[in-house]
């Protein structure tokens, strides 16, 4: 069975004032149907990017370059804007990290919620009407009808990402982006959306692209994970394989930083990551981990670095192997 | 972000703010034209040909130098008096800068203050100050101006202070804000807990970071001021004859528009160029500013 | 709501009350009506007959209060020159004024916000340059000038228009374009502004998002919440634009309200020049109450306030 999303050698830069910005420096995602994806890395590693670029929304002074972008087998490396808005909304959809912000103040819900039925599929206001109402409930939010009167700022955060998820349905769509969808909600929130896509997940068999810089929340949901660093993938593969024998300093690092309980613990230092993440205008050389890596040697500052291993698990580190172990191959 | 004036970091903003300045094409352009006018203005006495007031009945209305009946003795012709017209439009961007900048500097003075009071001590005061400034905004200003000035009879004076006793309001409006914003600020805060006086607060902290503001309003209200009094000298209600307001001669030539258009459409130029190039030089400076904050 | 409407229209009668009494004190502090009236060569017993023949002897709190009491009744007194209504002198030339301030105001709204709008789409691009030029020697140009220039143009040299009076839609045209190129500017850049603002907000990137067209999203979704600013600007610009009618009604020989006031300046008529004031509040103060509840209707945040 083909994948849903196949991306490869994805690479976005900007031009700012000292120079150029590779903020994406060629990777490379498969989203499986059905699956879920997480995507996690620290603020600015590009994951918010890397999922503007899979829409088609990057700005225009955004350079973006790929190898291949295969959707739904499509092929979209080359796609105009009109080809890619007419599969936003339908076939692919986003939810953003704001939902207070993401909402226009000044339309209804109702509205916001319509109008994408009636773009991409023509459909008259009561059939576009009859939908919204059913996914609200089935979203879980009380009193459909009265929402969608409503306006933005009448309803919470947690109500209005639960409006962005419905909005995002409308259309059954095959792929749902969703970027850090939680990270602005409190925690109980958080708890109940994520439940919430889990079940809606399962009920239509669409694929998620979960992307957050939380690992303890990507580890709850993904089937397959993706670790990123400074706008590379430093890891990838199945759950079990990433969090239970992870294969990159980076990742491992991650792990050290989540407060886990352990026995005889008590009055542990939490983990932290010691230094930045290097600037990344101009290239950069060798791996972009290595002045935070206490597994660095100097061969890491020149070598030419890829991603080795199956799909089932990954890693970008050239010394993965002398570290850890082989992989079994096949 | 804030514009704090840490005194260490100084030199180096402001190096970085005149090289800003300088790439600003239209700050450039009207800084130049300003202070081009500006230095017409102080060496009038030693660059203006003629006395401006020096009437010659027999020399009325010639053309100017780019006319057939025209010369280089008098470069802009002759008005309907046989007053050189070059000399009258250099004296008269004397009139102009000098009712722009002393009316900026008026309403300057009342609108920063009371925005400062409002924006500081908020309450009662806050509240005053904002019917203050709702009552003068329903104020027709140039019916006010014209009333006052026909009634205590124009005057370089008169138009001054009527005028800065009503442009005030948008430097209230400005101020106030800017006031509000910092006034929740940590350092003024902390100054509070120091026990320092209200007035230094307010004076040595709060001001300089407004000032910034204040200076791009006053660029605004000071064009304002100056189209302002030439509408009232055009109406007869301003600076009165033979003083040369441009906004007086462009009336005075009305009469002889379809022969001599020059007259009018040479000090209306002149007017127009003034106020654009403040105009450029407040905007520009409000870009700069606003680019700094941002640092 | 309600509440909302009423403290407004509370604190709108307070303005007018106190702008009629900033004018009144003006009109009075400012010079001696009674001698005004009688002239220059006139002798102290005329001008002691002109104050008693007006009421001027009276103390000033009387006659405010006097004034006051009337106009709350609807009468604003009787010209000193012609001894007529103010309020029939006021009344007579409120048709021209308001067709100027209307026409204008609508031309000005024609042209400025679609000219922000493309603007804003296209930053940079010759449009914009040329928005921006357009605005910025705008708000330079003295308007008196510019009716001279127009005038010239195409009253005495191409002959297209008529110069002065009123009486035919021709009569219009320039006087309204002078007063609505006036207004231009600020109307531009404010929705320009406000466009390019909204154009990066979130809810913008969501309806992309949803794959609607870019028509869609500019009309639907963008330029509703950029308009906000821009009606609370009409509303001040028109009022503005009463006042800039005095200069171009008494450039163009248009017999209005403003040219009442003008002439009225001149001749000291006081009565008639305060109740000129009062309307001209009035009217001030109206289309900022009706810009709010624009803003309310439009901006469903607001209305909770």
């Amino acid at each position: 069975m083909t994948a849903l999303l196949e991306i490869d050698g994805l690479e976005v830069s900007f031009p700012v004032a000292q120079g150029i910005l590779r903020a994406v420096r060629g990777i490379s995602l498969t989203v499986d149907r059905g699956e879920t994806l997480g995507v996690v890395g620290e603020s600015g590693c590009g994951k918010s990017l890397t999922a503007l670029a899979i829409m088609g929304l990057l700005p225009p002074r955004a350079n973006v370059v790929t190898r291949r972008f295969t959707f739904d087998g499509e092929d979209l490396a080359n796609a105009d804007e009109a080809r890619m808005s007419e599969l936003r909304g339908d076939r692919m959809v986003m939810i953003f990290q704001e939902p207070m912000t993401a909402l226009n103040p000044t339309l209804t819900i109702g509205r916001q919620l319509t109008e994408v039925l009636q773009r991409h599929r023509n459909a008259s206001a009561k059939e576009a009407r009859a939908r919204a109402l059913d996914l609200l409930s089935r979203v879980g939010i009380s009193e459909p009808a009265a929402r969608l009167a409503q306006y933005p700022h009448q309803l919470s955060g947690g109500l209005r990402q639960r409006v962005m998820i419905a909005m995002a349905l409308m259309c059954a769509p095959k792929l749902i982006v969703a970027d850090e969808p939680t990270t602005a909600l409190d925690v109980t929130i958080q708890a109940q959306i994520l439940n919430l896509l889990c079940e809606l997940k399962a009920e239509t068999g669409t694929s998620l692209v979960f992307i957050s810089h939380d690992l303890g929340v990507v580890s709850r949901i993904a089937d397959r994970i993706v670790v990123m660093y400074a706008g590379e993938v430093v890891e990838t593969g199945t759950r079990a394989n990433v969090l239970g024998n992870p294969r990159h300093p980076y990742t491992r690092a991650l792990l050290e930083c989540l407060p886990r309980p352990r026995s005889g613990d008590r009055g542990g230092h939490l983990g932290a990551i010691p230094g930045l993440v290097p600037s990344l205008v101009g290239p950069v050389a060798g791996c972009a981990f290595r002045t935070r890596c206490t597994f660095a040697t100097p061969e890491c500052a020149v070598a030419n670095l890829n991603l080795v291993g199956t799909k089932a698990h990954a890693s970008l580190c050239r010394r993965a192997d002398e570290l850890w172990g082989a992989l079994p191959r096949g | 972000m804030t514009t704090d004036t840490h005194s260490s970091e100084l030199p180096k903003r402001r190096a970085r703010a005149w090289q800003a300045a300088l790439k600003h094409p239209g700050l450039l352009f009207g800084g130049l034209v300003l202070v081009g006018m500006l230095a017409m203005g102080l060496l009038a006495p030693l660059i203006a040909p003629f006395d401006p007031y020096a009437q010659d009945i027999t020399k009325r209305l010639i053309d100017p130098v780019w006319h057939p009946g025209g010369g280089w003795l008098h470069p802009l012709g002759t008005d309907h008096l046989g007053r050189d017209y070059l000399s009258r439009m250099i004296y008269g961007v004397r009139i102009s800068l000098i009712i722009g900048f002393t009316t900026m500097l008026i309403s300057g003075l009342i609108g920063s203050s009371l925005g400062l009071a409002a924006g500081y001590f908020g309450g009662r005061v806050d509240r005053a100050v904002m019917f203050l400034v709702t009552t003068r905004l329903s104020m027709p200003v140039i019916l006010i101006a014209l009333s006052a000035v026909a009634l205590i009879k124009g005057s370089l004076t008169v138009v001054i202070a009527i005028l800065g006793l009503l442009l005030w309001d948008r430097f209230a409006v400005v101020v106030r804000a800017a006031t509000q914003q910092m006034r929740s600020q940590d350092y003024v805060t902390a100054a509070e807990c120091l026990g320092c006086s209200k007035a230094y607060i307010i004076a040595g902290e709060i001001l300089p970071n407004v000032m910034p503001q204040i200076i791009v309003v006053a660029t605004l209200e000071m064009a304002h001021a100056i189209l302002l009094e030439a509408a009232l000298s055009f109406l007869g209600l301003g600076v009165q004859p033979p003083t040369p307001s441009w906004g007086l001669m462009i009336a005075e030539g009305r009469g002889e528009m379809l022969f001599s258009p020059w007259i009018t459409a040479i000090p209306g130029l002149a007017l127009l160029l003034l106020v654009l190039a403040i105009n450029l030089v407040g905007d520009g400076l409000r870009d700069v500013t606003a680019q700094e904050q941002r640092h | 709501m309600l509440v909302f409407i009423v403290r407004r229209l509370l604190l709108a009668v307070l303005v007018l009350v106190t702008v009629s009494a900033i004018s009144f004190t003006l009109l009075q502090v400012a010079g001696d009506l009674a001698q005004s009236i009688a002239g220059d060569s006139a002798t102290v017993a005329d001008v002691e007959a002109a104050r008693r023949a007006h009421g001027l002897h009276r103390p000033f709190i009387v006659r405010y209060v006097d004034w006051l009491g009337s106009a709350l009744r609807g009468d604003l007194g009787l010209s000193f020159f012609s001894r007529e209504p103010v309020v029939k002198l006021i009344v007579d030339g409120v048709p021209i004024t308001a067709t100027l301030g209307f026409w204008a105001i609508v031309v000005a709204v024609a042209i400025a916000v679609p000219l922000g709008i493309l603007a804003a789409l296209r930053p940079n691009s010759w449009i914009d340059r040329l928005a921006l030029t357009l605005a910025v020697i705008g708000q330079a140009m003295p308007s008196f000038w510019l009716a001279l220039q127009m005038i010239i143009l195409f009253g005495l040299m191409l002959r297209w228009l008529p110069i002065s009076g009123s009486g035919t839609w021709q009569h219009l045209v320039m006087p309204v374009m002078v007063l609505a190129l006036n207004a231009v500017p600020g109307i531009m850049r404010l929705t320009r502004a406000g466009m390019i603002e909204v154009l990066a907000s979130d809810y913008i990137r969501t309806a992309r998002a949803k794959g609607l067209s870019r028509w869609t999203i500019v009309r639907r979704h963008a330029v509703r919440n950029a308009i906000i600013p821009v009606i609370s600007l009409a509303a001040v610009q028109l009022g503005f634009l009463l006042g800039g009618s005095i200069i171009v009604e008494a450039v163009f020989a248009l017999h209005g309200v403003g040219h009442l006031a003008w002439i009225s300046i001149s001749r000291s008529d006081f009565p008639v020049v305060q109740g000129i004031v009062l309307m001209f509040s009035l009217i001030y103060v109206f289309l900022t109450l009706a810009a709010d509840l624009l803003n309310a209707a439009i901006d469903p945040r607001i209305r909770l306030t």
